[in-house]
């Protein structure tokens, strides 16, 4: 048996394929009586298709540095 | 009231914070209308020197954010301006079909097909990701750092706590309420099934 905290947690690694097998299992079995956890879980998973869909793009640091010195130049 | 009372009720603009706050945001949406990364990075950095230039003029009346993204569409414009004036490419040659003997189909041919989504579920996903990246740009800092590393740049647990020094149990509870707030702050429209 797990608690609700716990049940979380599973779940979000869950979306990064980080649960392990016996997680999984006691997180399908936390989800069988827990509402509350159910409609996290199916939120959550939600999410992760939301971002997948998404395609989000990010600069990295370095860009980042670069962009802050030139307005740094131009200030 | 005075001036600087004024002031101290409206925005304001903070250019030292522009990079961290807003330029994935600007860079997503740069990307989504250019399709070329580095294009895209290159308008990012010209809205933020143009805005640094034309900063005496904001007059405070939008956020930063929307007073930014507005640049960014004059610049995406420009840039499509710029590339159809070059040589050649001003002239735009329409065939209506690539059959010239379909003689009086073409309109038939060439009719969108009125039940396909493709095109819907285009601009949907653009605007998701705008949808999604502003609200990451809401969130705390420290988890949008840990959201981003495991979300966007799918690094693995074990680098994301080298790098930031912070345990793994630290880090799920980081990741769990960014995910939280996350699923608050995007519109419930994007969570119907």
């Amino acid at each position: 048996m797990i608690n609700c905290e716990k049940a979380s947690t599973i779940c979000n690694k869950k979306q990064y394929k980080e649960a392990t097998l016996l997680e999984q299992i006691q997180l399908g079995f936390h989800l069988l009586y827990c509402k509350a956890c159910a409609a996290f879980s199916r939120k959550n998973k939600k999410l992760t298709i939301l971002c997948d869909k998404a395609n989000l793009h990010i600069l990295s640091e370095q860009e980042k540095e670069q962009m802050k010195e030139k307005i740094d130049h131009n200030i | 009231m005075d001036a600087t009372s004024i002031n101290m009720t409206e925005n304001q603009l903070n250019p030292t914070s522009w990079v961290d706050q807003y330029a994935d945001y600007l860079f997503n949406y740069a990307v989504a209308r250019v399709s070329d990364g580095e294009i895209a990075k290159d308008l990012v950095q010209e809205t933020f020197l143009a805005g640094l230039k034309s900063a005496k003029n904001y007059q405070g009346a939008a956020t930063e954010r929307t007073w930014l993204i507005a640049i960014l569409k004059r610049k995406v414009i420009d840039y499509y301006r710029k590339i159809n004036s070059k040589k050649g490419k001003a002239e735009v040659r329409i065939n209506y079909s690539s059959h010239s003997d379909s003689e009086g189909d073409w309109l038939e041919e060439n009719v969108a097909d009125p039940f396909s989504t493709l095109e819907n579920d285009q601009i949907e996903n653009v605007e998701l990701g705008q949808a999604i990246q502003e609200c990451i740009s809401k969130l705390p800092k420290k988890q949008s750092a840990v959201f981003i590393m495991k979300t966007i740049r799918g690094l693995s647990t074990e680098d994301i706590c080298n790098e930031l020094g912070i345990n793994p149990s630290n880090l799920w509870v980081m990741v769990h309420r960014a995910r939280t707030n996350l699923m608050g702050c995007l519109n419930e429209n994007w969570f119907k099934l």
